[in-house]
């Protein structure tokens, strides 16, 4: 059956965090009764548990829905759900690129924020038409006439037909879908070209291999083609074509130009069908893919390791499965001295990080201990050659080292005028450049500064909420590599060093630091028999020390009468404690300590 | 009767009683009806006269003994069938035994046989005793001990408790003193420990107690106070004249046999440990005992031998096990040894007092040598 193609619309809801994209999500599910009311759970698009959890979406998801408009007519919606996170932001463009108009919705107590900002420029670099639409009218702080009037100013974008809503209670929101309907123009569709369609998404299932999220930019496809894709050239035959339905995927006889819908081919890995790559059907190629591919390399890296030593296998075939589904996550074997067997693993950046650290202990039920993260320094040696290191422990000899170059950012911080002495002060200490910062409104600013990434990936986004009672956004990208004065900082416990907390860091910062360090690890490793040593040395020079007193008394019970079970398990128990640990000679040290190290903050 | 072909071990008799309850203890104990009380005598009677075993070493424990009264105590004495040179031990409250206003005939424990008394002091200063949810004050105390001396039983035990909220070096000094001079023969001197479930536990964030060096410090002087005063430091946490240990609990210690009756009482008989469920009316009813594992094993004497100062003798390891100990075992003994941990001679491994400070992280070290 055809689709008459000016009654599609290709959209996505863009928004910063928290100002309601995925309850908008789920009332425009509901409105157009693509899924009934009882089967309602809250925020329906974001199916992971940690994305429900930190109300993030970590993935795109998409969903086609039918909706019949005030016209008369009935409409094809694909809506497009992007990843609310600056480290995801390569996967947000190729999810704009699938479309032709956006939602932009702004939190009516709140006001543009970062992400506003980010999003709306990536969108209208896009050439994607906005509808602007003020959401959570029904707070008592809402204020929708400044909301509006901050977006015209800010923007530039009309807001006098901006539909205010509350998607929690649902107010309004089929103004949104006639608006959709409105002001989002229908594809430029031709099926008769050479198919290209452009995969915003790419999901593992065990039973069908990858489903490929697509948006067909011209030509069409069909169940018994031979696909490509164009950036690896890997060829595989379509076993199924369709539409995603909020409930179950709907199989359709083919996908056409301006259509949004997934295919499957018995795709093995996602790596295998990376977000932005194009695919064409090999009867009939494109000569050209869709412009805007990159494969996105990973920023930060760190140290993972089992805690338990036997459960090396298991966190292997755990990364596995979660790179299945995640292309940008990358890994390799490494040892350590302190950790034993464990992997080296790159990151977007720190949040994604800390979703796979959750993810690993939490669906595969591993105790893991991870090292400090690190960024990519490139170092030339005095012998004229360059390398690349991500590893602390990599670090060559300082006499071989001419000299250090770091990853910059590009960083917009976006807050309330009364916080930009103390954002500014932050910036500072983290070694910023100041650039310049424009006033949004009287009270509002957007202060752009250049930020070192090392001094980002640890801590920076909770010390600027903590200092801005929350108010702050932030947003960064990356932008070059500048000469830089780099030390390694070596922790060494009973005088042996512990590589797993190596680091590197500019030589500034390194006394303040090692400082830090060594109370930080004196509070956090518990009194042993012994007294232990805790010294922070650059090279064979120890800046920083302190010592963990000696353990005096244990628990003594009393036997319990003739109980003696009890007390055996109260040993058990303390041994189980032990296991937990990390042994350096006679030294243990709980992992804690080690995540005490890697969250230090200012105020440490 | 049937005696030649008896065995003889330890019996413990759990009276799970209290007028009250105090707020550090997390023993089976209850206040009762009074038809309970003689429901569960009548069972415990008939459980120890039909148990096929002779008892050398008695100890009624509880909650307090003190509390079902002399009569009852006598008739379960009286129903054990007691071998020679016998300890028998009651457990008593001094509220109980040293009330001004009310007599206890400690005579009439003295004929049933009781020749030692255990009495909870556990402080000589009133107001750590009332933070301790102690009726009694220190001259019950000592009017009690003048009774039981009286009556004919002067091997007596005091209960004294370390580390308790606001005690210090001076208030502890005062608690010894009163110790030394009250002519008791044994002292049990406890580390408080606060266990999840009681009153304290509950209230953890709001009490405060000496902190881990302070206590160190509290325990090292009562060791030494009770030291100069002819006490032996014989195990972890106990105290005696010469010739006054506990036998009873040496039977613990030493791995010997016991049998353990009442709610959740436990024994330790043929290699197997097994005990009672903490529900009186499933014991009155006969509900037998539940296993709780093989016991005796290598892990489980050094565990216990370590509490003792006489510590492990490899011999008499080895006449048990009937396989020496291991030369790494020995090489770890001497590691501890030679941080002043423990005492390492040719033919056996103790601990010191600085070692009994912290046996929890030395003893689950040793046990991985075995």
């Amino acid at each position: 059956m055809a689709i008459d193609k000016n009654r599609i619309r290709n959209f996505c809801i863009i928004a910063h965090i928290d100002h309601g994209k995925s309850t908008l999500a789920d009332r425009l599910l509901e409105k157009t009764n693509s899924v009934a009311l009882r089967d309602m759970t809250d925020q329906l698009l974001d199916d992971m548990d940690l994305e429900k959890e930190r109300g993030i979406t970590i993935k795109a998801h998409a969903v086609t829905l039918n909706y019949k408009a005030n016209d008369g007519e009935e409409y094809l919606l694909n809506l497009i759900d992007t990843p609310g996170h600056v480290d995801f932001n390569y996967e947000v463009s190729r999810s704009l690129a699938a479309c032709e108009g956006a939602v932009l919705i702004v939190d009516a107590t709140q006001g543009v924020e970062a992400q506003t900002l980010a999003n709306t420029y990536l969108a209208l670099d896009h050439d994607l038409e906005i509808v602007p639409v003020i959401n959570k009218i029904d707070l008592p702080s809402a204020d929708p006439e400044r909301v509006s009037k901050e977006v015209e100013d800010v923007i530039g974008l009309d807001c006098s037909e901006a539909a205010r809503i509350s998607a929690k209670t649902g107010e309004n929101v089929e103004e949104v879908l006639e608006q959709i309907v409105k002001f989002i123009p229908a594809p430029k569709a031709d099926d008769s070209l050479p198919c290209r369609a452009l995969i915003f998404d790419s999901v593992y299932d065990s039973y069908k291999g990858v489903i490929v999220y697509v948006r067909v930019k011209e030509g069409k496809i069909k169940p018994g083609d031979t696909m490509r894709l164009m950036a690896t050239g890997a060829e595989f035959t379509v076993v199924e074509t369709g539409y995603m339905r909020a409930r179950m995927p709907e199989p359709r006889s083919e996908l056409t130009a301006g259509e949004v819908g997934y295919i499957t081919a018995s795709i093995k890995t996602v790596g295998d069908a990376r977000v932005g790559d194009t695919v064409t059907t090999a009867g009939r190629p494109a000569s050209e893919p869709l412009p805007g591919y990159r494969k996105v390399n990973p920023m930060v890296f760190c140290g993972i390791y089992p805690a338990d030593g036997a459960d090396y296998e298991n966190l292997r075939e755990a990364l596995e499965k979660l790179q299945l589904n995640d292309a940008s996550l990358s890994f390799e074997p490494e040892t350590s001295g302190a950790l034993g067997f464990g992997f080296r693993c790159g990151f977007l950046g720190l949040l994604h990080l800390e979703i796979i650290q959750e993810r690993l202990e939490r669906e595969y039920d591993l105790d893991l201990v991870t090292t400090v993260p690190s960024v990519v320094y490139k170092i030339n040696l005095t012998d004229g050659t360059q390398i690349e290191i991500d590893n602390p422990t990599h670090y060559p000899d300082p006499a071989n080292i001419a000299s250090c170059e770091e990853p910059f950012t590009d960083a917009h911080i976006y807050s309330p005028a009364e916080y930009v002495g103390t954002i500014m002060d932050l910036c500072q200490e983290r070694r910023g450049v100041f650039k310049n910062m424009d006033y949004i409104t009287p009270d509002r600013v957007d202060i752009h500064y250049e930020l070192p990434l090392n001094e980002i990936i640890y801590d920076f986004f909770d010390s600027l909420k903590s200092r801005t009672r929350g108010y702050a956004s932030f947003d960064y990208e990356i932008s070059d590599y500048r000469a830089s004065k780099l030390v390694k900082l070596d922790v060494l416990l009973n005088g042996e060093i512990i590589d797993a907390l190596s680091f590197i860091i500019h030589s500034d910062k390194a006394y303040s630091k090692a400082r830090k360090i060594a109370e930080k690890l004196k509070d956090n490793i518990p009194r042993q028999m012994f007294e232990i040593p805790i010294q922070i040395a650059i090279g064979g020079k120890i800046i920083a020390r302190e010592t963990v007193k000696a353990m005096r008394k244990d628990v003594l019970a009393k036997c319990y009468g003739g109980d003696i079970t009890r007390k055996k398990k109260l040993l058990e128990k303390q041994k189980e404690g032990k296991k937990r640990m990390r042994h350096f000679g006679t030294v243990e040290v709980p992992q804690e300590a080690f995540m005490a190290v890697l969250k230090l903050d200012d105020d440490g | 009767m049937m005696t030649a072909d008896k065995k003889t071990v330890g019996l413990y008799v759990h009276i799970p009683f209290c007028r009250s309850k105090c707020p550090y203890c997390d023993f089976y104990s209850f206040f009762p009806r009074p038809e309970t009380v003689d429901r569960y005598i009548e069972k415990i009677c008939s459980d120890i006269k039909d148990s096929p075993y002779r008892f050398d070493t008695v100890y009624i424990g509880g909650g307090t003994p003190s509390f079902i009264g002399e009569e009852r105590i006598a008739r379960i004495v009286s129903s054990a069938d007691i071998a020679e040179n016998d300890e028998i031990t009651v457990e008593c409250n001094p509220s109980d035994t040293g009330n001004p206003d009310k007599e206890f005939d400690f005579s009439v424990l003295k004929s049933a046989g009781v020749n030692r008394i255990s009495m909870g002091l556990q402080s000589a200063v009133d107001s750590e005793r009332k933070a301790l949810g102690r009726r009694a004050g220190k001259d019950e105390v000592s009017r009690a001990l003048e009774r039981s001396v009286k009556s004919g039983i002067d091997n007596i035990s005091l209960d004294l408790m370390l580390g308790i909220p606001g005690q210090t070096e001076k208030s502890l000094r005062e608690s010894l003193d009163f110790c030394i001079s009250s002519g008791a023969k044994h002292i049990s001197a406890y580390i408080l420990k606060i266990e999840d479930g009681t009153f304290f536990g509950k209230n953890r964030e709001k009490i405060i107690l000496p902190d881990d060096d302070e206590t160190a410090d509290l325990y090292l002087a009562a060791s030494e106070a009770l030291k100069s005063a002819g006490f032996a430091h014989y195990e972890i946490s106990n105290f005696a004249l010469p010739g006054y240990e506990s036998r009873h609990n040496l039977k613990y210690w030493r791995s010997e046999e016991y049998l353990g009756l009442g709610p959740a009482a436990h024994s330790f008989i043929g290699g197997r440990r097994f005990y009672f469920e903490r529900d009186i009316e499933k014991y009155i009813t006969g509900a037998g005992p539940v296993d709780d594992g093989e016991g005796g094993g290598e892990r489980e004497y050094i565990m216990l031998a370590l509490r003792l100062s006489e510590g492990i003798a490899f011999e008499k390891y080895s006449e048990k096990y009937g396989k020496e100990l291991s030369g790494d075992f020995k090489n770890r003994c001497g590691f501890y040894a030679s941080y002043g941990f423990g005492i390492l001679t040719s033919g056996c491994f103790s601990l010191t007092e600085k070692g009994f400070l912290i046996s929890n992280s030395i003893i689950s070290d040793l046990v991985d040598y075995l």
